[in-house]
């Protein structure tokens, strides 16, 4: 890669040329050659690009040239208008357009005392006064140009700006300290005893103060030393302190030190938490460590780790093992029992319910109180609901295999209900869309297979490829086994689902290195077992768990690993995350060689599991709940019997 | 509160299930009525304003409902939205000597 600049060195506008220079060999180490001096006059190739030709004669081959060709201000409305435009639309102090009083303009197409600017926080500065004027709130507001301070990494490289580059007058202070080996170098001009320069590369820890003292005009130190190096003070946490109240901290959103003290002294103790509030931080990242000092010490030191991290639920702030031995200990076995004995102030919490409905019912099994009010909509009717309110019906298919009778059956099912669309799920099954809720308990009956479970953070289905029942290349029967794997765990709900493959050979055609659990037929009567595997929004390969040398080990070890994935994973943690969280080599000692001696209890927790397997598509027999299939979008007035008291009725 | 409303019987309140909701049509209007595990009921539009989503089948707790579809959420006794969302419009509704839901509008 060849950066090719016009200029004598890089940065021109904002660097000297030693400053240039050290940046210049910041990005040569990064092995990206560096040609200054250098005016691009042609691009050469014919149907593709070969290369690119320079004033000087010099020929530059390459097969793709990027062109940073910065920015011009956009003034053609303008222009067309009639508004007065130099290189910018030209505005008074009032972000006014001269001789024009009714039409404002701010930002990057704006021209303001000769100046236009194309950086944001300039623009924070003409919106505020303009804010200030249309809102009626300050009518003196007034805009005066704004000091331009540059902080950004070039290629790995920090580097901070800010006013003058180089000395100007005779009698302009300037204090310089460059060390080349380690790529640093700091600059400052000063006049008549204020800042109005400062450049730093490689090393920016002063450049808190440093913009603080250029921007507002502050009075400097006697020794010019501390400007650029910490002599003997203590550092980060003085700066904190020392910045006003209205130093920007964050340039990209415009965030004061004081907007962050205010979200603490609010009540919000945590970074993410004054991160989300006042979006410091959320632009290009590098005033995080400042935004999180001043947090520290607006906060006295007490700053709290984010709680979200370690609950297991947001509404019970207990992280998970405790919270088991807790519900253990006191016998609570509904989700109300919970919230009333362990929620802040007795409260339920909405967003908690599925996450606890999810752990009691593995805990306590056929003991579990099951409250329908704490499953979520898909879990009460036992389908997925779809955007328009109706739902999805996607009865077992185990292993992806099917029976031509099980075929006429769904076919007719769709017929007679008028199902909008038949699709073929990922998992290998069958799915029809678009049916109401009303009609659920039916379909469920005329088709008379159990639930395929497609809708719930629980496991799912087990995908297989052909394997040695047909396929040439199949060294095991990945379909048999497959099919007893799901039928052994169908239903079994967890903390996020659970998708899980048996493939014959490992050419790998069910996809089972990308799986919860995986298993791959190997040569010589051999299964492999993968878990953590991921392959949605997030993709990864799972790792080895084992191999073994039977189906039935296969199966063991299968539930035993999902039990301790039950066990142990957050709420909505996929085993994508859980896995590399514990690690592989954990997880393998645990679950294959039994070193925590809890083999025999996840092998009997995870049968009682499967004991207490009830399809839930049973339930068309008689609703669970009133109105438990009753729509609920789009809906049609019933008529009204009249009643013994009329509809009219005072307030 | 005299005046101008006009009670609607929309059912017993058994027909729901403590701590969950249904949906009634009232005319023109589409209500979610929710049955609080305290005793209190709530009547919302049953539209949710992001998506259109059904809120009757929403999770709730003693403040909130959470629309199922997208999980926008909206306070049962203002209608604000606690997620950036336009508010719902909230209806006066009790239970009278009956068991039965009572709907002002």
């Amino acid at each position: 890669m060849t950066l090719v600049h016009a200029a004598g060195h890089l940065m021109n506008a904002q660097l000297d040329p030693q400053a240039g220079e050290i940046l210049r060999r910041g990005v040569e180490r990064l092995g990206i050659e560096v040609v200054t001096g250098a005016r691009t006059t042609e691009i050469l190739g014919k149907h593709t690009v070969t290369g690119i030709k320079l004033a000087d004669g010099r020929h530059i081959p390459c097969d793709v040239v990027v062109v940073a060709a910065g920015i011009r201000a956009n003034v053609e409305v303008a222009e067309a208008s009639g508004l007065e435009v130099e290189r910018g639309v030209v505005v008074d102090d009032q972000m006014r357009c001269l001789d024009e009083p009714d039409i404002y303009a701010v930002g990057e197409c704006v021209q303001h005392r000769g100046q236009t600017y194309g950086l944001v926080a300039p623009l924070w500065d003409q919106a505020r006064v303009l804010a200030d004027h249309i809102t009626g709130r300050n009518p003196q507001a007034a805009y005066h140009g704004s000091r331009v301070a540059t902080k950004l990494k070039v290629a790995g490289v920090d580097v901070a700006a800010m006013g003058l580059k180089e000395p100007e007058r005779e009698d302009d202070e300037t204090l310089v300290f460059s060390e080349r080996k380690k790529g640093v170098y700091k600059s400052v001009i000063i006049r008549d005893g204020r800042l109005v320069g400062a450049t730093l590369i490689g090393d920016v820890r002063k450049v808190a103060f440093l913009m603080q003292a250029f921007d507002r005009g502050l009075p400097l130190p006697e020794e010019r030393l501390e400007l650029m190096f910490d002599l003997g003070a203590p550092p980060a946490e003085v700066s904190a302190a020392e910045l006003a109240d209205d130093a920007q901290v964050c340039n990209c959103n415009g965030v004061s030190k004081g907007m962050i003290t205010a979200c603490v002294a609010d009540g919000v103790k945590t970074v993410t938490g004054v991160v989300d509030q006042t979006r410091a931080g959320k632009g290009c990242g590098t005033c995080k460590g400042l935004v999180a000092q001043i947090v520290e010490w607006a906060a006295g030191g007490a700053i709290e780790e984010d709680p979200a991290a370690s609950w297991y639920v947001p509404g019970v702030p207990i992280p998970k093992p405790e919270l088991m031995r807790v519900i253990r200990e006191r016998g609570l076995k509904s989700v109300s029992a919970v919230f009333a004995t362990l929620a802040p102030g007795g409260e339920e919490d909405a967003r908690s319910k599925m996450g606890l409905a999810s752990l009691l019912k593995m805990m306590w099994d056929d003991e579990y109180v099951d409250e329908r009010d704490a499953r979520f909509i898909n879990d009460r009717v036992h389908a997925n609901i779809q955007r328009d309110g109706t739902f999805s019906v996607v009865p077992q298919m185990k292993g992806g295999v099917t029976t031509p009778a099980q075929l006429r059956r769904i076919a007719d099912v769709a017929d007679k209900y008028g199902v909008p669309m038949v699709k073929l799920t990922g998992g290998q099954r069958i799915d029809l869309l678009g049916v109401p809720k009303e009609k659920l308990p039916e379909i469920w009956a005329d088709l008379d297979m159990p639930s395929g479970y497609a809708y719930g953070k629980s496991f799912r289905t087990v995908k297989t490829c052909v394997g040695s029942e047909f396929c040439r290349f199949g060294v095991g029967d990945s379909t048999a086994l497959g099919i007893a794997i799901e039928e052994r765990y169908q239903g079994v709900e967890g903390p996020g689902k659970m998708k899980l493959a048996v493939t014959g050979c490992p050419r790998n055609c069910a996809e089972a290195y990308v799986k919860d659990l995986g298993v791959v037929a190997i040569d010589g009567g051999k299964w492999e077992i993968y878990v953590g595997g991921a392959a949605g929004a997030h993709v990864r390969k799972g790792d080895l768990l084992a191999t073994v040398d039977s189906a039935d080990e296969v199966i063991t070890l299968t539930g035993r690993f999902l039990q301790y994935y039950r066990e142990n994973a957050n709420w909505l943690e996929r085993t994508y995350a859980f896995v590399p969280r514990v690690g592989i080599e954990r997880i393998r000692r645990i679950v294959v060689d039994d070193s925590d001696g809890i083999a025999a209890d996840l092998d009997a927790a995870m049968a009682r599991a499967v004991a207490a397997y009830r399809d839930p598509w049973r339930e068309r027999a008689a609703p669970v709940t009133p109105g438990q299939f009753r729509p609920s979008l789009p809906l049609i007035e019933q008529p009204r019997v009249p009643a013994a008291g009329s509809p009219q009725r005072e307030a | 509160m005299a005046g101008m409303t006009t009670g609607h019987r929309l059912g017993p309140l058994d027909d729901i299930p403590v701590g969950e909701g249904r949906a009634y049509a009232v005319g023109d209007l589409k209500i979610a009525v929710f049955r609080l595990r305290d005793g209190g009921v709530r009547a919302v539009s049953a539209v949710c304003p992001h998506a259109g989503g059904p809120l009757a089948d929403g999770l709730i707790d003693r403040r909130l409902v959470v629309c199922p579809l997208h999980q926008h959420t909206f306070d049962l006794s203002t209608g604000c939205s606690t997620t950036g969302q336009p508010p719902l419009t909230v209806y006066p509704v009790r239970v009278d000597a009956d068991d039965q839901l009572v709907l002002e509008i």
